[in-house]
Parts: C-alpha cells; sequence; structure tokens
C-alpha cells in the first residue's frame, strides 16, 4: 500500500497528489510515468511522474479526472492509502545537446510537460513554453510555467484567458517569423500533437511527441500499448511502454493511435456512470 | 491379475456446462480412482518413466505408496524433486513427458502419473497441517527477480536453507504466467496464491511493483547486500505477424487478451478493466497459449470461435488434454489455414463512424505441408489462390515472444544469445559472476516444470557459490 502524503485540487478536474514511494522518487526523471491501482480488483492507469521530493520519498502525480478509476482516486484524500504504485516506467525525455527547446503543451499534457521544462531550465536551455486550454476555469500550472520558460504562451480556445486560439497560433507565428528551435517537444491530446507536427514540418524542426496510448502492464509483456512508426517508408510496431513513450512526431501514425484510443469507449462511459452513481451527489 | 488398459478418466465438467464457466474443468481425482489408477503401475526396475520427467521425480516410489493409500508420504517424495507438483500435475504434457517413457505405454495407455501427482498434491493441500516453518538463517540474503515458477522455486529452496530471500515483482501480484497467463479454468489461482504463502511462511520477502531494470538494477540489489540474484522474468514480448490490420481495434495479443481477463479479472462480473466479450474471435497459433486463449473467449461469451493454425493437427504443440478439451467445448481448427491479412470496417463518408477501425474479418491462406525442416517438421507452404475470409470480430495473436530486453539493457557485461535469451552454464550461472538465470528468459517459451527446475539447479549453485565464500 502506497500512502498518499498530500492532495491538491488545481482546477476541477484536475487534482495533483503526492505518493510515498522511495524507490520511485530515487529514481524518475522527467518523461517517465509510473502505473497505479486504486484498490484491489481496480484497473491499472498510467500517470506522468510530475515530479519528485527525494528527500521525502514522495512522487508527485497530476491527473485529470475523465473517467472510472481516475474518479474512484478523486474521491481519496491525504492519509489515505493506494493499493499499488510501480515505476519509474518508460525512457526519459531526452535532454543531450538542445539549447533552445520549445514545449507544447494541451490540457493536462501541460502536467506532464511541466517536469520536462523544468529540466532543459535547470540544464540551462533557453525554454519556450505554449500551453492551452479549452477555457480559463481549466488552467493549470501557470505560475511553474512562468518560473521556467524564458517566453511563456498561455492560450484558451474560448479566449477568456490569455490569447484566443490554439497552441499552434504563436508556434506558427514563431516559426513564420524564422524563430528556430533544436526541438519541439509536444504532449497532450493526439489531436494537438498532430498538428504540432504539421505546424513544424515546413521548416524541418525536429518534434517529439509523448504519447499516451491504453496501457496494462506497462513493461512490455502484454503490447496492447503498441503503436505503429512510419521509419524511412517502412512501418515498425514500437510498444509505447518500454521503447517510448517519447517518440520522433514525424514517423507517428496519429490515426491510428487515435483510433486505438477509442477501443473501449463504451464501456469506459458505462464505467464512468457506475463510478459517479457511486459517489452520488459529491461527482 | 489382468492390467487395467485404460486410464482411469479424469472427472470433469460436462462441455456444455463449462463453456460458460471459469471453474476448473478436471475436477481430479478421487481416493478411489487415484488408489485403482496407482495399482495399474508395474513398478519397473528400471524406472523409465523418471527419466521423461525434467526433474526426475522418483515416480514409481510415490505411486506405491499411492497405493498403499499412504498420501501425505506419497507427497513427501514428490516434493524432494518437485516444489509445484498442484500446479505440474495440471499443467505439463505428460504425453511427452513422463508419460511418454512408461512402460504400460508400450501396450495400453500409460499410467496417469501426472493425474496421481495433482491428486496427491491436492490431497496434501487439504489435509496436511504441517506448517512449513522458516529455516535458522545464514546471515547471506539472494535476490530473486520474477514470481514465476523459475523465480518462485529458486525462492523456496534456498530459504529452506537459511538464505534471507526477496522476491522482486514487476505486476501487482506474483505467481508469473501462472497468474496472467494460465486461465483458472485450468489452474485455479488459489492453488498459486498457497505456494506464494507457503513461501511467505518459510521467510521469503515478496515484494511486488518494482521492475528490475526501471525500479532498481542488478548492480544496486549488490549495492544494498544481495549476495547473489536470480533472473527468472520469463518469456518476454509478444511477437505479432506483421501482416497489414494488426493494429486494428479488436487485435489482441494473446498476453494482453489473457492479463485482462486473468490477473485483471475481466472475466469477472463488474471489473474496472474491459475486454471485448462475444461475437466471434479467431485465435492465431496452436500451442497452449492458442488453447487458452480461444477457450477463454467462450468463455467470455463468444458465439464462434476458430483456432488458426498453419500446420495440421499432428504438428499441434498444445498438451493433446487442452486440444481434446477445446474440441469437446466446440472450438473450430481451422487447421492448414495462415492468416494474410486483418480487415476492418471503414466508412470512408463518416470518419466519425463509431465501428471504424475495427476488426470485421480475417483473410487466410490455405497451405500444405512440404519437406521437413532442419527440425523435422513438415514445412507449411501457401497453396496458390486459396484465400477465403473468416467473419470475425476479435483476433487474438499467438505466435510466440522474444525476451525482453529491460535487464540485459541495465546489466553490464551480462550476454544473450542471438534469439536475445540469457546465456548461462549448465549452472545456472550467467557471464555475470553471482547473476543467475533460468526458465523462459533463458530457454524462450518452455514449460512450468523446466522453469521450475531450472530454478531449482540455480538454487543448489547459489548454495554451493555462497557456501564457500
Ligand atoms: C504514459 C502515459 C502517461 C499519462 N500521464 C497522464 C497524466 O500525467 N495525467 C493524466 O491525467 N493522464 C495521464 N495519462 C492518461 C491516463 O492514463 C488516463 O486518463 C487514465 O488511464 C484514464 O482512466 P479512467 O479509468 O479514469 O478513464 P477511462 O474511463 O478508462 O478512460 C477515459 C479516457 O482515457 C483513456 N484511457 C483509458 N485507459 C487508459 C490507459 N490505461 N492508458 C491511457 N489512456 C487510457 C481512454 O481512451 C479514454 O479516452 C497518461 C497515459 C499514458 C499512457
Ligand atoms: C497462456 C499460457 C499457457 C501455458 N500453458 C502451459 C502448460 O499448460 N504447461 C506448461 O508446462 N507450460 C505452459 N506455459 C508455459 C509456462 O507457463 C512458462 O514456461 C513458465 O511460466 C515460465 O516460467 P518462468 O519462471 O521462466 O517465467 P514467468 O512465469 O513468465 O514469470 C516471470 C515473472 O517475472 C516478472 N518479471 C519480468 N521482468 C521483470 C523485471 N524486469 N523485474 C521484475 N519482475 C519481472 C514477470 O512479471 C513474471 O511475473 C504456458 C504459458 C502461457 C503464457
Ligand atoms: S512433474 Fe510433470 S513430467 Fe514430472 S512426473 Fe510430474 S507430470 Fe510428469
Ligand atoms: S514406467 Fe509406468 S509402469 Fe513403469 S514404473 Fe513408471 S509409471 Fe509405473
Ligand atoms: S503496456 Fe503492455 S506492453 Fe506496453
Amino acid at each position: 500500500m502506497y500512502k498518499i502524503a498530500t492532495k491538491k485540487v488545481l482546477n476541477p478536474t484536475v487534482i495533483q497528489m503526492e505518493i510515498e514511494s522511495p524507490l520511485v522518487a530515487k529514481k524518475a526523471e522527467p518523461g517517465q510515468f509510473i502505473i497505479l491501482r486504486v484498490d484491489e480488483n481496480g484497473e491499472r492507469i498510467p500517470l506522468t511522474v510530475a515530479g519528485t521530493d527525494k528527500e521525502n520519498d514522495l512522487v508527485k502525480i497530476i491527473f485529470q479526472v475523465v473517467g472510472a478509476t481516475t474518479e474512484k482516486l478523486k474521491h481519496k484524500e491525504a492519509g489515505e492509502y493506494i493499493q499499488d504504485f510501480v515505476g519509474p516506467l518508460g525512457v526519459a525525455t531526452h535532454t543531450d545537446g538542445i539549447k533552445k527547446v520549445c514545449i507544447v503543451g494541451g490540457g493536462v499534457g501541460c502536467a506532464i510537460a511541466m517536469p520536462v521544462a523544468q529540466k532543459f531550465h535547470a540544464l540551462g536551455a533557453e525554454v519556450t513554453s505554449i500551453i492551452g486550454f479549452r477555457s480559463k476555469d481549466l488552467l493549470i500550472l501557470e505560475d511553474e510555467f512562468n518560473a521556467c520558460s524564458s517566453r511563456l504562451f498561455v492560450m484558451t480556445d474560448d479566449g477568456s484567458y490569455g490569447r484566443h486560439g490554439n497552441v499552434c497560433v504563436p508556434l506558427n507565428e514563431m516559426l513564420g517569423a524564422g524563430e528556430k528551435f533544436d526541438e519541439i517537444i509536444t504532449i497532450g491530446p493526439l489531436i494537438m500533437m498532430k498538428f504540432v507536427v504539421e505546424a513544424a514540418r515546413p521548416y524541418n524542426i525536429p518534434v517529439t511527441a509523448s504519447m499516451n496510448p491504453i496501457m496494462i502492464d506497462g513493461t512490455g509483456m502484454c503490447g496492447g500499448c503498441r503503436l505503429t512508426l512510419d521509419q524511412d517508408g517502412k512501418k515498425v510496431t514500437k510498444f509505447a511502454c518500454v521503447d517510448g513513450p517519447d517518440f520522433n512526431g514525424y514517423e507517428i501514425d496519429f490515426d491510428e493511435a487515435m483510433s486505438r484510443g477509442r477501443m473501449y469507449s463504451d464501456f469506459e462511459r458505462h464505467a464512468y456512470d457506475e463510478a459517479c452513481n457511486l459517489f452520488k451527489g459529491v461527482c | 491379475m489382468a492390467v487395467v488398459k485404460e486410464k482411469h478418466a479424469m472427472p470433469t465438467q460436462e462441455p456444455q456446462v463449462r463453456a460458460h464457466n471459469f471453474s476448473e474443468v478436471a475436477l481430479g481425482y478421487t481416493k478411489e480412482i487415484a488408489i485403482d489408477e496407482a495399482k495399474r503401475c508395474l513398478n519397473c526396475k528400471n524406472r523409465p518413466c523418471v527419466g521423461g520427467c525434467p526433474v526426475n521425480i522418483n515416480i514409481p516410489e510415490f505411486i506405491m505408496q499411492v497405493k498403499e493409500e499412504k498420501f501425505e508420504e506419497a507427497y513427501r517424495i514428490i516434493n524432494q524433486t518437485s516444489s509445484l507438483p498442484a500446479v505440474c500435475g495440471r499443467v505439463c504434457p505428460q504425453e511427452t513427458q513422463c508419460e511418454s517413457k512408461c512402460t504400460l505405454g508400450i501396450k495400453f495407455e500409460p499410467v496417469g502419473i501426472g493425474r496421481l501427482e495433482r491428486f496427491v498434491a491436492d490431497w496434501h493441500n487439504e489435509n496436511s497441517k504441517e506448517a512449513p516453518e522458516a529455516a535458522k538463517s545464514n546471515g547471506h540474503r539472494v535476490a530473486i527477480v520474477g514470481s514465476g515458477p523459475s523465480g518462485l522455486t529458486c525462492a523456496g529452496d534456498l530459504a529452506k536453507k537459511g538464505y534471507k530471500v526477496t522476491v522482486y515483482e514487476a505486476l501487482h501480484t506474483a505467481g508469473g504466467v501462472l497468474v496472467y497467463g494460465i486461465p483458472e479454468f485450468r489452474l485455479p489461482k488459489k492453488i498459486v496464491a498457497k505456494e506464494v504463502e507457503t513461501l511467505k511462511a518459510l521467510g521469503v520477502d515478496v515484494e511486488p511493483n518494482v521492475v528490475i531494470g526501471k525500479t532498481l538494477t542488478i548492480d544496486e540489489l549488490f549495492e544494498m547486500g544481495f549476495e547473489a540474484v536470480f533472473v527468472g522474468s520469463g518469456a518476454g514480448l509478444p511477437n505479432f505477424m506483421g501482416i497489414p490490420g494488426e493494429s486494428l481495434k479488436g487485435v489482441y495479443s494473446a498476453n494482453e487478451y489473457l492479463t485482462r481477463s486473468n490477473l485483471m479479472k475481466s472475466y469477472l462480473d463488474s471489473p474496472d478493466t474491459p475486454i471485448m466479450k462475444g461475437g466471434k474471435v479467431a485465435v492465431v497459433g496452436g500451442g497452449n497459449v492458442a488453447m487458452d486463449a480461444a477457450r477463454t473467449a467462450l468463455r467470455l461469451g463468444a458465439d464462434k470461435v476458430y483456432i488458426v493454425y498453419r500446420r495440421s493437427m499432428e504438428e499441434l504443440p498444445a498438451r493433446k488434454e487442452e486440444v481434446e478439451h477445446a474440441e469437446e467445448e466446440g472450438i473450430d481448427f481451422k487447421l492448414l489455414c495462415n492468416p494474410v491479412e486483418i480487415l476492418g470496417y471503414e466508412n470512408a463518408d463518416d470518419k466519425r463512424d463509431p465501428k471504424n477501425g475495427f476488426v470485421t474479418g480475417i483473410k487466410c491462406i490455405r497451405m500444405e505441408l512440404g519437406e521437413p525442416d532442419e527440425k523435422g517438421r513438415r514445412r507449411p507452404i501457401p497453396v496458390p489462390d486459396s484465400e477465403f475470409v473468416l467473419d470475425v470480430d476479435a483476433v487474438i495473436m499467438s505466435i510466440g515472444t522474444s525476451p525482453n530486453p529491460l535487464i540485459k539493457n541495465t546489466t553490464k557485461g551480462l550476454e544473450v544469445n542471438s534469439h536475445g535469451g540469457i546465456i548461462v552454464n549448465e549452472e545456472g550461472l550467467t557471464s555475470r559472476n553471482a547473476v543467475y538465470a533460468g526458465g523462459d528468459a533463458v530457454t524462450g517459451a518452455a514449460t512450468v516444470i523446466s522453469a521450475m527446475g531450472a530454478g531449482k539447479v540455480a538454487a543448489k549453485a547459489i548454495d554451493e557459490y555462497l557456501s564457500k565464500k
């Protein structure tokens, strides 16, 4: 059992927790993730390590309530325990030789992008961050990004905060004005990442996309997290949990990944309704 | 006394009934049947059957005890060489191992050695009051990577000798393939859980949720004070065929399908982990894994389940009993067929059609058997223009695994062969000092009993190494 040390509500659907897990806290690097189960018989879900407090053995996670499991987790309080917590899994985001980077995060993807941005900042790279949300109510981590970015663009789809429009607006402006980056790192909804890749393509700037397919074991045993890359015209199957979650954005078959991500939508909607019934009145 | 020519039949659930539940198919011999079956054994002086068992269980000796109704004594004899008899009695491919060598089998059916072994183990589990006791500590610490049959066996043998053993397991439950792969209807999970409890009573620490190579490395285990490490990390990553359509929704690896059903319990009524149920299902492959996936699909409510296998019934590598059970339950064997493409639904006019991207069928080509290959198995070759389509809603790929590179990549000096299997000597020692390995991680996908045997060999070698230290 793993203790929830702290809990903080960042916005109505996004929650931050720190979990006591000495081994994971010691090892985790930005870009890696953990898998947890809330209770016995619970589903295994992957969440990115949003930071560590090595002195106090704590691992930070930030999650958006989207379905049954995240709903259950939302109802756990500081001091309570969760059943399982394993990691750090996946390959850490590579930072070697990158001096100027643009981080593009969307929605809860910003939580995943934050530790990456912080690491680049700590390594002395020049960090430009673009973070996008549907509206002002959903905005998270603005201060954290401000602290580690030399430039920060906050975008909202409805214009209720920051600039009006999606994350590609400032990206296109910069690239169009001749701005160069060693790398663009994008984390968020698949459709957003697909557009970021398209925005960068004419300028030949490397794009790394952090993928989040459905996972079970997270150790390479089941193949459920597979995605298809196009490497020089050859189709290659990769397992996101061990080969990723970061991949070369130009090689990813985003359409396939989007389709696979919807495999259980009917089931999930049902399970979510059930979880909500369970917590009636508070949900 | 005349010899009873046939093995005593195993009482089983009726096919029509069991095809819709997850309870164990084979119910086990009663005391009376067991004694009668034991009486069939000729107690041969040259004991050919023993040579057919990978761990050389003293077969006639234990059977003679069964005949005398001394079941605990029989258990003690088996337990000298095997630590998982309740498991192996159920899942060993006896027809190619012990029973294939049985003298009685020359003229009649061989003695039901596996069934007797299972009976003895179950009897012991139900009736024995002997509580396992932790041995006196010898102060040495050993780490085990993976809690499959190889790891559990190595841990048990060392603990009995007084070693302080810690088993690290990547998943949340111990047991390896025995919990995530082999389904409840063939191997009830409570048997595996009992084995793990016994180990804990012997003083073994079982640490789930630790991935060696990620959470901790092998070098760190040594830094933490472990003096030897055994790697029993299993067979690894599922293979796919590389044919079009394998990324469609409804295409699973057998590992994923079985893990969802077994480990994540989606076979229960209200699990949190989803799995596709019902419809028509094709399972590609012919091993035990394929049989388990097919029979699981049936029990999850499929209307029709096919096994698609590229050779003929004769070459089918699964345990004979599982194939027979599968046939009785109504699994449709499409033999001498090989998939060439998986077909999916595509509504070009409506990109948002929720059915888009789901499997609708599997296109196969008929095969015929040509000349034998290096291993003597006749090579299947496609018959030109013989393609046909099976309408299905899900496809389960069960065509083998390749080793997980996680441990190799994070352990300097650990050598692997061209297939990625860890290289060991006859004592289970790898190219790294004090690092031992065994089971599927070394051999590629094999059997429970061979993995268990490898765990025993390594435990002995580790004991010799550390007692000299
Ligand atoms: C490597 C990785 C890192 C992630 N990091 C974060 C993070 O830091 N914060 C965060 O809020 N979310 C993160 N996710 C997504 C998160 O795992 C899912 O939101 C979560 O599993 C949903 O579970 P649920 O039961 O609440 O919802 P469900 O009802 O199961 O599903 C709701 C939605 O989540 C998707 N989903 C369901 N199961 C999974 C799964 N096992 N893996 C991925 N997606 C799934 C579904 O396709 C669906 O769109 C990450 C995913 C991956 C693969
Ligand atoms: C569906 C199925 C049916 C089968 N049926 C039969 C049968 O009827 N008869 C038979 O004899 N054999 C059968 N087998 C084969 C048999 O189960 C295996 O040969 C045997 O389990 C191998 O044992 P093992 O100890 O080597 O590894 P496994 O049982 O594979 O266990 C390895 C364990 O190590 C863990 N692990 C892996 N990597 C790490 C890591 N880095 N850190 C920590 N832990 C790790 C895994 O999670 C797993 O729990 C079947 C296999 C399958 C999949
Ligand atoms: S362990 Fe397997 S091979 Fe050995 S006697 Fe038992 S059933 Fe036969
Ligand atoms: S070979 Fe058969 S008959 Fe002979 S001892 Fe072994 S089990 Fe008994
Ligand atoms: S989650 Fe199972 S292989 Fe990646």
